[in-house]
């Protein structure tokens, strides 16, 4: 029931769509046609296959944290390390099959979007691998936040353009990406990094990111034979989350999604879309998004800008609407507490964005039984997040 | 069914059918009525009242900017509709199209903000970011208000030119060239082979939109098409007049120059 999202017209359920201008209408439904013949084209499934595991390193383990599950006292857990991914995190999946689908489609131009600049580095590794030309927008705040994420984009031969309008972050690099691609849609291919923006995004970016979840099933299955209890994942726009809840779906496994609180709910300084945001349009999707009553989008808040986005990719707005998914909030300190914990009980430091899962996981996993399981998607790891830790714990322990 | 005063007043005009867009509230809510009644003055046909975004996908620069300094001013969806009344009273007698991204209508809610642009005299509405495929309830609930909501078609509609013209209402939005809104020195030749092929398509006049500044742009046109929108022109004018607009004792010399610069660009 759940899978046979989206419909033809691109909705899940009341969400969806495609609520763009004109001029991007045409493009989009070359997007889906070229989609439709790519995906049932063996050749293709097997180049971007064979890409993700001789150049970005898939499968990905499925790590049991003994040590951890030995101190909550609860549930087994288990992580699925996209980290351990070519670039560091889940995000080269998508950009591998899009770039693949761009290529196919004859257009050697690939313009992206970037927040922290995960998506940028990993559109821009994979440009450079096919030999394609790569434009990044990213706000400008956050190229001075991430500045060595910038300086790696430039390395991988990418032109990163810092964008000066609206709150100079990730809302408008994508605002600012859009309006490129509007005016160069003839030659070039819009690589969005999740699972928002128009159909046929959300559900392409959902099938090139289903990998996490086909995995860690299959995984999970040869090492105990079992389904998981429980799932989790954090929610930004959403990729890495629908990449693992997707095989699950028709499952009997609690997924929860975690998105991020900021300084609590009770402030106006959190991204936590789904909990506080209302029905509207976003980046050319109806979802819920994070808006004032006049329907003026509101920027969002959180220590990680993998999450720090005011909207939701259409499908989780879908399943939080049918219940199938929960989604909670979780504050920066939460999910540095967890982040700590990992960190020091397993050895694995992980993304700020991965610390939101994190915590929702802990907390389950010490209600849970111990003859049971949670796997949660470790989408990425912390190398990037150094400083604004360092920043953040040295302000709270004053 | 019955004719639009949209419909009306496009059939009617003599080339260049001038259709100005004005962002309300930039740089306050009473100079955009003053400049709405330049506007009239100077021959518009239909006054196209821009509602300021957080997020406008289709603008470029110039546009971006006159929609903060509008939000800066506090404008909304609800209380830029407000407005027409006001114009209305002060003698603006053209119809108006109520240009908004989709997102502020979904707050407000598409009933509310139908009735809301129908009970205070405004004639039409445009979202530029509801494409055809989305469009069809707003269109019949428009459509029973006695309202109509104007199409666009761009140079990349190819097949989708012919459904989007069939069933255009009032006149046909036709963007010039791909791109966001905002000037352009000249098109590029093949803006002329899309523009006729619009008009052999459409039963209602064509505007050309995106990128119209110039006198000569408006005289090249003239074979192809019934007349233009200008936006981003027009909001540049707004804003280098902009410290004359905002002071009350030269506000006047201001809106002569909105005035003559629009006169000169379309009188023939």
């Amino acid at each position: 029931m759940n899978k046979t999202y989206p419909d033809e017209n691109g909705r899940y359920g009341d969400f969806g769509g495609k609520f763009v201008p004109e001029t991007l209408m045409f493009a989009l439904e070359e997007l889906e046609a070229y989609l439709d013949e790519a995906w049932n084209d063996l050749s293709f499934q097997q180049e971007y296959k064979e890409i993700l595991a001789e150049y970005a390193g898939r499968p990905t383990p499925l790590t049991y944290a003994d040590r951890l599950t030995d101190q909550l006292g609860g549930a087994s857990i288990y992580l699925k390390r996209e980290d351990l991914l070519h670039t560091g995190a889940h995000k080269l999946n998508n950009a591998v099959g899009q770039a693949l689908l761009a290529k196919r489609m004859g257009k050697s131009k690939i313009v992206a979007e970037t927040g922290a600049g995960q998506h940028g580095v990993a559109t821009a590794t994979i440009c450079a691998k096919l030999g394609l030309e790569c434009k990044v927008f990213m706000g400008e705040e956050d190229t001075q936040r991430q500045e060595l994420n910038v300086f790696r984009m430039e390395l991988l031969g990418a032109e990163v353009i810092p964008v000066n309008s609206g709150s100079k972050t990730l809302k408008d690099a994508t605002n600012e990406a859009i309006r490129y691609w509007v005016t160069n849609v003839e030659d070039t291919f819009y690589l969005i990094g999740s699972v928002v923006g128009p159909h046929p995004y959300p559900r392409m970016v959902r099938d090139f990111q289903r990998i996490i979840g086909d995995e860690a099933k299959e995984q999970l299955n040869e090492k105990d034979n079992i389904l998981p209890d429980a799932v989790v994942a954090c929610v930004g726009g959403g990729s890495n989350a629908i990449g693992m809840f997707y095989p699950f779906l028709e499952d009997n496994v609690q997924l929860y999604g975690a998105e991020a609180a900021g300084k609590g709910l009770s402030t106006d300084k959190h991204a936590a879309t789904i909990t506080m945001g209302t029905k509207g349009v976003i980046h050319g999707s109806l979802t819920y998004l994070i808006q004032d009553e006049n329907g003026q989008i509101i920027e969002p808040y959180s220590i990680s800008a993998g999450l720090d986005y005011p909207g939701i990719g259409p499908e989780h707005a879908h399943l939080a609407k049918s219940g199938r998914v929960n989604y909670e909030g979780v504050t920066d300190q939460e999910a540095l507490d967890a982040l700590s914990l990992l960190t020091k009980v397993e050895g694995i430091l992980p993304a700020v964005e991965s610390a939101h899962a994190l915590h929702i996981a802990f907390e389950k996993a010490k209600q849970m039984k111990k003859d049971q399981t949670i796997v949660i998607s470790l989408s990425g790891r912390g190398d990037k997040d150094v400083n604004s830790i360092k920043a953040f714990m040295e302000k709270e322990s004053f | 069914m019955e004719i639009t005063k949209v419909e009306e007043a496009a059939s009617k005009a003599e080339y260049p059918l001038f259709i100005p867009f004005i962002m309300a509230a930039d740089p306050d809510a009473q100079t955009t009525i003053e400049i709405a009644l330049q506007l009239q003055e100077a021959g518009a046909h239909i006054l196209e009242l821009g509602i300021p975004y957080s997020d406008p996908l289709a603008d470029g620069p110039l546009l971006q900017r006159s929609a903060k300094r509008a939000l800066e001013q506090d404008m909304s969806l609800q209380k830029a509709i407000m407005l027409v009344p006001e114009m209305r009273k002060r003698g603006l007698t053209i119809p108006v199209i109520i240009f908004t991204y989709y997102n502020p209508v979904m707050r407000m809610g598409i009933e509310n903000f139908l009735d809301t642009v129908k009970k205070q005299g405004a004639d039409g509405v445009l979202i530029p970011d509801l494409p055809f495929e989305e469009s069809r309830s707003l269109n019949d609930a428009a459509h029973d208000k006695g309202l109509v909501n104007i199409s666009l078609v761009a140079p990349t509609s190819a097949s989708r030119i012919k459904k989007i013209a069939e069933n255009a209402e009032g006149f046909l939005y036709c963007v010039s060239s791909l791109g966001v809104t905002g000037t352009r020195d000249s098109f590029p030749p093949e803006a002329y082979t899309f523009i006729e092929n619009v008009k052999e398509n459409s039963q209602v006049p064509v505007a050309v939109g995106f990128g119209i500044s110039k006198k000569e742009q408006v005289e090249r046109l003239r074979d192809v098409c019934d007349g233009v929108i200008v936006g981003s022109a027009i909001m540049k004018t707004v804003e280098d007049n902009l410290s004359l607009l905002s002071s009350q004792q030269n506000r006047q010399k201001g809106l002569d120059n909105i005035k003559s610069f629009v006169s000169s660009l379309i009188s023939s």
